[in-house]
């Protein structure tokens, strides 16, 4: 089980304006359209190996995972849904 | 069509950013693609591919993280050409290939004997 | 290497059957079985999720709290299988379940996922137009009613637990679960009293 603090349901989180895709070959879980988004925690999912390090065969930290939900408006004026709630491993989320 | 409101030149839409091609969230170029609803049964091939991830993963031997990134690995004139099931066969020769669990020659050996 | 990799795909799963098998990987009846046993899931499985939880509220609020082990109560074998998580419809919200990156999808309940899940279409509209997606499926939300879409990125699989359609108070579960169709619990769809 991962060691750090878990973010509550509410808080404000900053997904990582981060694109490791320009650096070499990896394997990523949070989509691109959400990069540098602001959102809010929904819940806790649980605690699970990082699949970026899983894809390649590596040791994999084990790293908590959240439901994190966002206003599709914000990401593209044209969006017509209403909420658009996504799983991110807290490695991807800085306090908003 | 740079008149396009969706177009991916437009001001700010996520996509003007290095996505990879496989990342499809939003993707100006497939939102106005229409979904093709009708329901298509697997074949005998789609099945077997199915059946060996499966295993594969349950063995230990590939997990399901690495057929995806063998997936993502396909170059994006292939990856939307082909089958969803074709990408998967062709994943899992990638990683096992990459794994040892046999080599390219044993693979063109096979090949031959499959013909 | 990369020009093996090309190789027509069924000449490619031959070779691949041959070695796996000469190498003792997979046997042949491993892989027999294993067909036999993913086709005997299916979205009936799932229906008789849901037409449990339309009739027994304990049943719906386990569900809720951890589907894998709702599912198993209903004899659905959820051994190895990846948390499911239920998304529960309201009057005021409705829930629209994709896999942007590739195609999860809760098949220990539900089977092989349908095409156009995996299409890039229904991947890139979803999270960005479901309203004019759910069109392509005949289906019109109201204007009042908020649609929240899932992008199933993780280790999660997701299913929509739908709203009952009325008229069907006096239903049996298995007249219930009858009329609960695939897409209902992807999201596309709601159920109709048939």
């Amino acid at each position: 089980m991962s060691a750090t603090p878990l973010l509550a349901a509410g808080t404000r989180v900053r997904v990582r304006d981060d694109w490791p895709e320009t650096r070499g070959p990896c394997h990523i879980r949070t989509p691109h359209y959400l990069r540098g988004a602001t959102g809010v925690v929904e819940r806790h999912l649980g605690a699970f190996p990082n699949p970026e390090d899983l894809a390649f065969a590596r040791p994999a930290p084990v790293l908590n995972l959240y439901h994190v939900r966002f206003a599709p408006a914000a990401i593209w004026p044209d969006a017509t849904g209403g909420a658009l709630v996504v799983e991110l491993y807290e490695s991807w989320l800085e306090a908003a | 069509m740079s008149t396009n409101p969706l177009s991916p030149e437009a001001d700010g839409l996520p996509e003007a950013r290095p996505r990879a091609m496989h990342d499809m969230g939003g993707v100006s170029k497939f939102m106005c693609d229409a979904v093709d609803v009708e329901p298509h049964a697997l074949d005998d091939f789609d099945r077997e591919v199915d059946a060996i991830r499966g295993l594969l993963g349950a063995k230990k031997v590939m997990s399901v993280d690495e057929l995806r990134r063998g997936i993502e690995a396909i170059p994006e004139a292939d990856y939307l050409r082909m089958t969803y099931y074709q990408r998967w066969i062709r994943s899992i020769t990638d990683n096992m290939l990459a794994k040892g669990v046999f080599t390219e020659a044993e693979l063109r050996a096979a090949l031959e004997d499959t013909k | 290497m990369s020009s093996l990799l090309e190789t027509p795909s069924d000449r490619l799963l031959a070779a691949v059957r041959q070695l796996l098998t000469a190498k003792g990987v997979v046997a042949p009846e491993e892989i027999a079985e294993r067909i036999r046993i993913t086709d005997n899931a299916s979205p009936a499985q799932g229906a008789r999720m849901v037409a449990k939880a339309w009739t027994d509220p304990a049943y719906r609020a386990r569900m809720l709290a951890d589907g894998a082990k709702a599912a198993e109560e209903l004899g659905i074998p959820m051994r190895g299988m990846p948390p499911l998580g239920v998304l529960e419809d309201s009057a005021e919200e409705h829930n629209l379940v994709v896999c942007t990156l590739c195609s999860c999808y809760p098949r220990a309940v539900l089977g092989y996922p349908p095409f156009w899940f995996k299409s890039a279409a229904y991947r890139a509209r979803a999270v960005r137009d479901p309203r004019g997606l759910l069109v392509e499926f005949g289906t019109v939300l109201p204007a009042a009613v908020k649609l929240r879409v899932v992008d199933s990125t993780a280790d999660y699989r997701w299913m929509v637990l739908p709203l009952r359609p009325a008229g069907t108070e006096d239903w049996s579960e298995d007249r219930l679960a009858a009329i609960v169709r695939e897409g209902d619990m992807i999201g596309v769809t709601f159920p109709q009293a048939r």
